[in-house]
């Protein structure tokens, strides 16, 4: 057929060297980080309470770390049932916005004031309501990601391209069939949005919580070892949660552009 | 198959929204069965609504005028749309782009319907490529396959507008006659801006002239479409042209 487009294919060695460049560009930012940072201890002689060393970091790392993967389970938790469920209200406010006008009306003012609220300021209050357990840090991480997936998701699904619309019509579509096989199809890239901001804000969520009140998680034990001047624990709960944040946010963007290849 | 029917179109007029100056006025069309009709005229003269209305989609604008269809049954729910733009869903495969006017009808895309799209699919020349996903096809393609679906709705009325427009000159030509041979049992509306492929292809062409426009029949050519072109189709497109250029002044 001429006038197919003609891609040229990828072949598996363009693939193998494309990821081998990543991970060798990976590597060498860490290791420039690392110098640098072993470099500004050197050069101004830092005491271990102000920046440990990488290497002392790296030991707590190495030998503390059933402690570490403890603390990370639990803020774990935290964030992925926060993510779960702050994506399904999100949606749910979406999709409530966009069906019916007088919820719109209401709702968008009252979302918007929420933001206006610091959820340092409402930690408290969550402590007091749902308690010390997981239960506060799930309610804050929900809390600060529902507003982006929200709008994000409201956005996509009110800019549909009339196009599609017009066809839906008079292909004989009713309003939930237009809404199930048209509407939210193509909002998905605009929730894909809302969803790699509301992975990478999470954490803040789930930490903020822990440091207002926890007896468990990585920001617990991170204000445990800054109280006992352990600053290389602190520095390791600190690089993992990191690590966790960096490793949630790319594998969310994989699995989006896995399931939206006409976006990626 | 559905039988065709003709359309007439009587004394319409239309204005939009908030603006009282009509944009069309005492609009008399007609429209016949198994026949295309092609509208021409220059941008914003009306036609695109008057294919609008027809199709149910013309929101905030005011309508005033009749719309008759010879069995004496509404219009609504019997008609098939193409768009400028082939307006694939990009998350739906060649094969279930086709389809989709079960699934938006709620109802299950069996093996016996599949097995319809891809004979249509193969009418198109397009059957090859029933599994790919619409992004990975050229504009021809992409509106060859718009017309596999408008063909599977099966609808005794299709609607078109423009839907060549953005088109090589060899692919344009192609998926002319290509429409044109499945189109034959059908009430045809064309909407283009292409004096050529409303000469090639209309058994009926009125023009969009004035301000409020009004359409004028014009006479067409002995042969039948689609037409060589030839000295006669020529003389007819410079006819054309010029009843155009003096709307454009």
């Amino acid at each position: 057929m001429l006038d197919v487009l003609t891609k040229a294919p990828v072949s598996a060695s363009t693939r193998r060297g494309s990821w081998f460049k990543k991970v060798w560009q990976a590597l060498l930012s860490i290791s420039v980080l690392l110098v640098l940072w072993q470099g500004a201890i050197t050069l101004w002689d830092l005491p271990n309470f102000i920046l440990p060393t990488p290497l002392s970091v790296f030991d707590v790392l190495t030998e503390r770390y059933p402690v570490l993967l403890k603390h990370t389970w639990v803020t774990a938790q935290e964030i992925l049932i926060g993510l779960l469920l702050g994506v399904s209200i999100g949606l749910f406010f979406a999709l409530q916005m966009l069906l019916f006008t007088p919820v719109r009306r209401w709702l968008l003012p009252i979302l918007i004031a929420s933001q206006a609220i610091p959820v340092f300021a409402i930690a408290p209050i969550l402590m007091l309501w749902l308690d010390y357990g997981i239960a506060s840090k799930v309610a804050m991480a929900a809390i600060i990601i529902f507003f982006p997936v929200t709008t994000c998701c409201y956005d996509g699904l009110r800019s549909t391209p009339q196009g599609y619309l017009d066809l839906a019509h008079t292909l004989g579509a009713n309003r939930w069939r237009r809404l199930w096989h048209i509407q939210l199809p193509a909002a998905l890239p605009a929730l894909g949005s809302g969803l790699r901001v509301a992975v990478v804000i999470a954490p803040i969520g789930a930490v903020v919580g822990e440091w207002v009140g926890s007896s468990a998680g990585l920001g617990y034990l991170m204000l445990q070892a800054n109280a006992r001047m352990m600053i290389d624990e602190m520095f390791a709960a600190l690089f993992i949660l990191s690590l966790f944040s960096v490793a949630l946010y790319f594998s969310v963007d994989w699995l989006l552009k896995k399931l939206i290849p006409w976006h990626a | 198959m559905t039988d065709a029917f003709a359309i007439k179109i009587q004394h319409a007029q239309l204005a939009y929204g908030h603006i009282t100056e009509p944009v069309l006025q005492d609009l008399s069309l007609s429209f016949p069965a198994n026949q295309w009709t092609c509208l021409l005229g220059r941008s914003g003269c009306g036609k695109t609504s008057v294919l609008r209305k027809l199709a149910g989609l013309l929101e905030d604008a005011h309508w005033h005028g009749e719309i008759l269809t010879s069995d004496g049954q509404p219009l609504a729910g019997r008609i098939a749309y193409m768009a400028q733009q082939d307006l694939l869903l990009p998350w739906l495969s060649v094969l279930d782009n086709v389809c989709v006017g079960y699934r938006l009808k709620g109802k299950p895309v069996t093996q016996v319907i599949r097995d319809q799209a891809l004979r249509l699919l193969e009418q198109v020349g397009m059957s090859e490529n029933a599994q790919a996903l619409p992004q990975t096809l050229s504009g021809g393609m992409r509106q060859r396959v718009a017309l596999a679906r408008t063909l599977m709705q099966d609808q005794p009325v299709v609607l078109m507008d423009e839907p060549f427009s953005a088109l090589d000159a060899v692919t344009r030509h192609k998926l002319q006659t290509l429409s044109f041979e499945l189109l034959q049992h059908k009430t045809v509306v064309l909407v283009t801006h292409d004096p050529q492929e409303a000469v090639r292809l209309g058994h009926q062409l009125y023009v969009f002239e004035g301000n409020p426009a009004r359409a004028r029949s014009l006479p067409t050519l002995s042969t039948q479409p689609p037409r060589q072109l030839d000295s006669d189709t020529a003389q007819l497109q410079e006819q054309i042209l010029k009843r155009l250029e003096v709307d454009h002044a």
